[in-house]
């Protein structure tokens, strides 16, 4: 016991952590990459060349060009941008309700705590994509409502997750004997409820990123997304299906493999972000 | 005097009944053993005692009083069998102990043989089983309660570092003067720490109260 404590205890930040460290910071770098080049590439997207129309990858164009002679590379990093902007939104809108509710629900319990039950289970009993269709269609199409959408949708299963911990926090030893010394609600969802749901929100949050870009891009493939004329991942998408029989396959395939290596990217970002905040996970 | 009075308490208005009309009393100063086998609700009636419990029937008193939970720690202490489950994984011993209102200067003048001074900084899952029930001991008395309710405390250590927690305990109980209920389900060691041990019986299955 007092070998093993020895090894562990001057490298808090271990070898492991140095390298999910690594992970988790290149991943950011990354995705921060594509958000900052997309700026300076919304012109060159938007860029029409009638004499470089339909021309497969080459040194000039990387991702080739599309039927307008717009340059592929510039369109998917604009696409990319737009749809991390979306994503960060909705995910961050989502994860606020879900917080929100999983608190009232374990600190106050009772009848809040059935009503935010009863709510979670009624949105996780419709159809996900279905109910998403329908209140972007409701709320007339584009950015705002694309985001409104994807935030109103996706937070039934991170309430339940954030609910079921706060609930366990809350029925603890520790709380219990923290009551006993005196301490009323306020400080217990301070000083216990808040760090024991930091870590799962933040993960919560992260993970539900890549979720969000992807029903952006499938409600923009959709047409019920945002505008046509933007240069969204999904939009990018539903314009090369057209073009995919005469042989563009660039136009479909890179842009595609771009918005997989970066939801890949977050969803590595989510799952190390949750090793790195427990505090019991440098036993590993 | 720490008093029960007819208690009667369950989980629940469709559970049975796990404390049926218990009488007990605790003098200031005093210790009691209650002894029993487990699942006999030994551990209930340390609960409701300490307070996390309310009782359905009959009442607790500290020194002929209802005790006032709000705000002020509670008379009755509750040490648990389990320390690790008795503090939050993510708070060092320091912050534990903090977490009783007690100030640095307060902590840093603790019992050695309570916390050792360099454990302080660490987590809960960085030290022994021994070591964190002291921690869990030394809590439970910068808290001042007049009452100490040991639930099962050395039921996970060897017997040295038992004779080691029951030693430091009744040392401190004695100089402040708190009465002590050791909760265990091992007779020789209530017959050696404790001045008189009362037995235990279960409440019978099916009883319910007058």
């Amino acid at each position: 016991m007092t070998a093993v404590r020895e090894v562990v205890a001057p490298t808090w930040f271990g070898d492991r952590r140095r390298r999910t460290l690594a992970w988790v910071g290149l991943s950011a770098l990354v995705v921060l990459g594509v958000v900052v080049a997309g700026g300076p590439a919304a012109d060159a997207a938007q860029t029409t060349s009638l004499t470089d129309r339909n021309l497969g990858p080459s040194a000039a164009h990387w991702f080739g060009t599309d039927r307008l002679g717009r340059d592929m590379l510039a369109r998917t990093l604009a696409g990319l941008r737009l749809s991390l902007v979306v994503g960060v939104a909705a995910a961050v809108v989502s994860a606020g309700i879900a917080l929100t509710l999983a608190c009232l629900a374990a600190v106050f319990g009772g009848v809040v705590d059935r009503a935010v039950g009863w709510l979670v289970d009624l949105f996780l009993a419709l159809p996900h994509l279905v109910l998403l269709i329908l209140l972007a269609f409701a709320l007339g199409g584009g950015t705002g409502a694309v985001v409104a959408a994807v935030a109103l949708t996706h937070w039934p299963t991170l309430t339940r997750v954030l609910r079921g911990r706060a609930r366990e926090v809350m029925s603890s030893d520790y709380v219990a004997i923290s009551r006993q010394l005196g301490h009323g609600r306020g400080w217990i969802a301070r000083r216990h409820l808040a760090g024991h749901l930091a870590g799962h929100f933040v993960v919560g949050t992260v993970l539900l990123f890549p979720h969000a870009i992807l029903h952006e891009a499938a409600l923009s493939f959709l047409g019920l997304g945002v505008d046509p004329g933007e240069p969204s991942i999904g939009i990018l998408l539903a314009e090369s299906m057209r073009y995919l029989t005469a042989g563009a396959w660039w136009l479909a395939v890179l842009p595609g493999l771009c918005l997989l290596v970066v939801v890949k990217l977050v969803d590595t970002i989510g799952s190390n972000a949750r090793a790195l905040l427990d505090p019991r996970s440098h036993h590993l | 005097m720490l008093q029960a009075d007819g208690v009667w308490f369950r989980h629940g208005r469709d559970r049975p009944w796990v404390l049926a009309g218990v009488d007990l009393a605790v003098g200031a100063g005093e210790v009691i053993g209650l002894c029993g086998p487990s699942g006999g609700g030994k551990s209930t009636l340390g609960r409701v005692l300490a307070g996390h419990l309310r009782p359905d029937r009959g009442r607790v008193t500290v020194d002929d009083a209802a005790p006032r939970p709000r705000r002020a720690a509670h008379p009755v202490q509750l040490v648990l069998q389990q320390p690790e489950r008795a503090m939050d994984p993510r708070w060092t011993v320091r912050q534990v102990l903090a977490a009783t209102g007690a100030d640095d200067a307060a902590i840093a003048a603790l019992d050695q043989r309570l916390v050792v001074p360099s454990r302080l900084d660490r987590f809960p899952h960085e030290i022994s089983g021994g070591e964190l029930q002291r921690v869990n001991l030394a809590r439970a008395l910068l808290a001042r309660p007049r009452y100490l309710v040991a639930d099962e405390i050395s039921a996970s250590l060897d017997a040295v570092t038992q004779a080691r927690i029951w030693t430091l305990l009744l040392e401190h109980c004695r100089e402040a003067a708190i009465g002590v209920l050791a909760i265990s389900h091992d007779r020789p060691l209530l017959e050696t720490v404790a001045g008189s041990v009362v037995d235990w019986t279960p409440s019978p299955v099916g009883e319910t109260p007058a």
